[in-house]
């Protein structure tokens, strides 16, 4: 195959690439992108396979990684539960990372590209950024999959000082970046190049350590963002424009998700990179007068589902907390009963509910609830004085009418779902702990609200029965 | 030693209800005190002086030595001349007061060196709610007041269409949606009677709504919530306005019933007696207001009285002739407010002036009158507090972004970009220029593309844009064994770099057939 030709089914690809993007804004046609993209891929493949760059005695190489490297993805997709979506995004983030690093190495090292002058320069300017992009979106990712499935404690780690440590960082990458222009041979270079992918390596770590469990969907978005910049760093090193297309596509795309989730919290994107909840106003401290008052009120789930029975409309909002109790196939039988009965049950989901963008609508949609009952939080947060029952499942702060009453509270402006304007909300939670903001819940203490405590799983399998008999 | 509260027998004529019940005296009990009850207090309501005596209370048997034996005295209506005279110096008493229609009582409880907490001046907050025996006692009021309105009423509530022709139901005006407004509705409309109310409050349209009636506005407008959630003195424009909205409601409705007070002022003549004149022969009129005066001009308060044809019904006892009932309620208030008064379980109290609500409560604090209380901070009606709630954000979510950027910011964008192209075209080599060209486009078309993605998709768009960034393969295609002359060969770590490059390949065939066989198997859980 020619240069030409090859680059022509780039060129292929890219529009297949788009048009894969462009299929998820509907469900409908979400599956054929998806297609879209595995063919696109399949060509860019295939053309660098037989394209000028490779020869024949590469090819059982290359057929060994991808075979090894395929069936350990195709496993692994198969295996993952939809509550693990977010762990196995992580982890594939890191993946690439990984992979720009060693792809930026594996250049840098290659002699047989000889540049000179400024193109030596920027050369090696893009093989340096390329690796610090791979090296953070390495470890950042294999920290965030480590707090995500648990294996690393949810709290943000607040170094002393890390502002002071990111920005010495920062400085002492770029003086290696200087160091590194200067080398005349690339055994010179190696030792700012391992210094500079250290502090990578170190900053990924140290900025996910920092963020906290609720904030994890724009951690997520963000490094999805990183692995697409870093490809198209990589594409600018080796000069393939299909690298730099597809990673400026998937780096807007992170970013756009990014940009959502931190509106969605009514948060600065630089205050949640930077760590910690409300760090910019000092600690958190729970407001002393504005501490809501009044009595809890619980309810027992036979209680509940003899609500659930007389209601005519339902509007249930879950949270994390469905996801961690599994309770989304119980949540989808209270439903279908519902439905059945000829109740009007809809699922309010808020942007940033969950771990990643989207999570509930993973987790409901494996349940079987059907999508046109799940609804955005600005489609039905108008409905809720018309609804008789509304029940939040394992969610705080994305409920908390605080946000809106109360200029003070650390989450105030955040759009919030108005549970409360229902006639009766229910709130199933484990016990009285605020959420993730450290924000007491006004919420709770309603005249219209009833606590539901218990796992999310069990009340929720109580309920059901209650209904069935 | 632990304080000893006594609870004597109600000496106001035909008061029924007292102060404590046996429940009650059991977690008064828990919390430390001693509880001295008059022989036959609870006889009116129903609770003989045994069940007093198996909750653990003693039972005294005068009240002379009632008073000289209690620390803390839990009554319901405010004590007579006789009671004030036998309260110890030192001691406590919890009660009904009305201080600002009762000022003599307050100078003569003030000379006897007591502390008086007035249940009626707990203040109307949130947190006080468990202890607001004027809602509780309203609760019920509003309740009997539909009951002897029903007892005088000669027809059925509810509508019917029986063998022997057909029964119209009743309609009910409920003037005033306070507690009492809203009880009262609610027992109407469950009775089955077509049930109107109007307040001077608007915002209250949608509770009575919520209840199953119907609210009919008056065609006026001004505000009507005062401090504390109460209704205020409205202007003399709208006050003509209620009046015609009245007499119209009058020719129409069975039943009026009244309940329109104003904290501290005589209630305002809402029904004339022009408006009873108009009514149907066999109305009822129950009005609730009549302790102040009353809210129609006709009513004789404490009794039934027909006039025009229509029943007055002007009882001031409405709570105590459910007496068992609201004298439960009552008990349970008095406890709410004896446990904030005793945080410490131990049998002793302490009016602490830093509470909001005690010190709203105590009227007169060891013979110091502490009557009007400073204003309360908080309204009861948290919405009306803060009509310029933060207004909710503009919501472009996920079809473009929500408001045009402010020009400023615009401009400095622009302006940084400008400058960094600049350092670009001016520094740069073409051969760069053009791949950053085709990076900027591709920014721009990833921007366009992904603002059309539906939120219900952002998992699945994050795995696949996961699964496309694994095109980074591409990079390590090119590097395993690319065609080189015997001069760039040389010197070439061959080796090193095959063994990068096929790491970095099967790194990234993980991604690309894990990444797209995830993908699909989410979306193909998306349906209807």
């Amino acid at each position: 195959m020619s240069a030409n030709l090859s680059t022509i089914a780039y060129i292929g690809a890219i529009i297949l690439f788009i048009l894969s993007l462009g299929g998820l804004s509907t469900p409908v046609t979400a599956r054929r992108g998806n297609l879209y993209g595995i063919i696109g891929m399949t060509l860019a493949v295939l053309a660098s396979v037989f394209g000028p760059r490779v020869t024949l005695a590469g090819i059982p190489w290359i057929v060994g990684a991808m075979v090894v490297g395929g069936s350990i993805g195709l496993v692994a997709a198969r295996r993952v539960q939809m509550t693990q979506m977010p762990e196995l995004v992580a982890l594939m983030h890191s993946l690439v990372g990984l992979a720009a690093c060693l792809v930026g190495f594996a250049s840098y090292i290659d002699t047989s590209i000889v540049f000179s002058g400024a193109e030596k320069a920027i050369h090696e300017l893009e093989i340096y950024v390329g690796i610090y992009i791979g090296a953070v979106t390495f470890s950042g990712s294999v920290i965030a999959f480590g707090k995500l499935s648990g294996k690393i404690g949810g709290k943000p780690m607040l170094l002393p000082a890390r502002h002071w440590l990111n920005l010495i960082g920062a400085l002492l990458v770029i003086y290696s970046a200087w160091a590194f222009l200067q080398a005349k041979t690339p055994a010179d270079g190696a030792t700012a190049l391992a210094v500079m992918t250290v502090i990578g390596l170190l900053f990924g770590i140290h900025m996910v350590m920092a963020i906290g469990g609720a904030d994890m969907p724009v951690v997520v978005s963000m490094l999805n963002s990183y692995s697409g910049w870093a490809a198209a760093a990589t594409g600018f090193m080796l000069s393939n424009d299909l690298l730099i297309v597809v990673g400026a596509l998937v780096g807007s795309s992170g970013a756009i998700l990014s940009y959502i989730m931190c509106r969605a919290m009514n948060r600065n994107f630089i205050s949640v990179i930077a760590g910690g909840f409300g760090t910019a106003g000092g600690t958190v401290v729970a407001k002393a007068d504005g501490q809501p008052a009044g009595e809890v009120i619980a309810i027992s789930a036979v209680e509940t589902a003899e609500l659930l029975r007389e209601a005519k409309n339902v509007i249930i909002v879950p949270g994390y907390g469905m996801a961690v109790a599994q309770a989304q196939h119980t949540v989808y039988e209270i439903t279908r009963l519902l439905r059945e009965k000829g109740v009007n049950v809809r699922f309010g989901i808020h942007p940033v509910a969950g771990r990643m963008p989207g999570h509930m609508n993973v987790l409901l949609a494996e349940a079987k609830v059907p999508y046109d009952i799940v609804m955005e939080m600005d489609e039905l947060n108008g409905d809720f004085p018309g609804t008789d029952v509304s029940i939040v499942i394992g969610a705080n702060d994305i409920v908390n009418p605080s946000a809106e009453d109360d200029p003070g509270s650390p989450i105030a402006g955040m759009p919030v779902l108005e549970v409360w304007k229902a006639k009766t909300s229910i709130v199933m939670k484990r016990s009285m702990a605020s959420g993730y903001a450290g924000v007491d819940n006004p919420l709770f203490y309603k005249d219209n609200n009833r606590m539901l405590f218990g796992d999310a799983k069990k009340m929720l399998d109580e309920v059901l029965a209650a209904l069935k008999a | 030693m632990p304080l000893t509260i006594g609870v004597p027998r109600e000496t106001f004529a035909g008061e029924k209800r007292v102060a404590t019940v046996p429940d009650v005296v059991e977690k008064l009990i828990k919390l430390g005190f001693a509880v001295s009850v008059e022989s036959g207090a609870g006889d009116a309501a129903n609770f003989a002086d045994d069940t007093y005596r198996a909750a653990g209370a003693e039972i005294v048997a005068d009240a002379v030595s009632l008073w000289a034996k209690a620390d803390i005295v839990f009554k319901v209506r405010a004590p007579a001349t006789a009671e004030v005279g036998l309260m110890r110096e030192g001691s406590t008493l919890v009660s009904f007061v009305w201080p600002a229609q009762n000022p003599e009582l307050l100078q003569q409880l003030a000379a006897r060196k007591v502390t008086v907490l007035a249940m009626d001046s707990v203040p109307r907050m949130s947190r006080a709610q468990k202890m607001d025996a004027l809602s509780s006692m309203a609760n019920i009021a509003g309740y009997r007041a539909v009951i002897e309105a029903a007892h005088h009423f000669g027809r059925f509530f509810t509508g019917q269409i029986t063998a022997a022709g057909k029964v119209p139901p009743a309609k009910v005006f409920v003037i005033g949606a306070g507690v009492a407004g809203l009880a009262a509705l609610g027992t109407a409309v469950g009775l089955g009677a077509i049930v109107r109310a109007n307040d001077t409050r608007p915002e209250v349209g949608d509770q009575v709504k919520s209840m199953g009636a119907e609210f009919v506005p008056v065609d006026y407008v001004e505000e009507g919530t005062g401090v504390g959630g109460y209704a205020r003195v409205m202007s003399e424009g709208f006050l003509k306005a209620q009046l015609a909205t009245f007499a119209k409601q009058a020719k129409d409705v069975d039943i009026i019933i009244t309940t329109a007070l104003i904290p501290g002022k005589p209630a305002p003549k809402l029904i004339t007696a022009e408006m009873v004149r108009s009514m149907r022969p066999g109305s009822v009129i129950v009005d609730m207001a009549a302790e102040q005066g009353g809210n129609c001009e006709l009513t004789e308060p404490g009794t039934v009285c027909v006039k025009h044809g229509v029943t007055l019904i002007g009882y001031t006892d409405l709570p105590s002739r459910l007496a068992r009932q609201s004298s439960t309620l009552y008990a349970t208030n008095l406890l709410r407010l004896t446990e904030e008064l005793c945080k410490t379980k131990d049998g002793q109290i302490n009016v602490n002036f830093d509470d909001e609500v005690l010190r709203g409560a105590t009227v007169i604090k060891q013979g110091e009158v502490t009557w009007p209380p400073p204003p309360p901070r908080l309204s009861a009606a948290p919405p009306q507090a803060k009509p310029a709630a933060p207004p909710p954000k503009p919501k472009g979510h996920g079809h473009g972004a929500g408001e045009p950027m402010a020009g400023s910011t615009l401009a400095i964008i622009f302006g940084i970009g400008a400058v960094l192209f600049w350092l670009a075209g001016a520094f740069a080599p073409a051969s760069f220029l053009s791949h950053f060209t085709v990076f900027v486009l591709a920014c721009f078309v990833g921007y366009m593309v992904i603002w059309n993605v539906t939120p219900s998709l952002h998992t699945p768009l994050m795995s696949v844009t996961n699964a496309i960034s694994s095109i980074i393969a591409i990079g390590a295609l090119v590097q395993i064994a690319p065609p080189l002359g015997e001069a760039a060969a040389d010197g070439r770590p061959s080796g090193l770099i095959l063994g990068l490059a096929v790491l970095a390949l099967a790194l990234t065939a993980i991604n690309m057939f894990g990444g797209f066989a995830v993908t699909r198997r989410m979306l193909a859980m998306f349906r209807k």
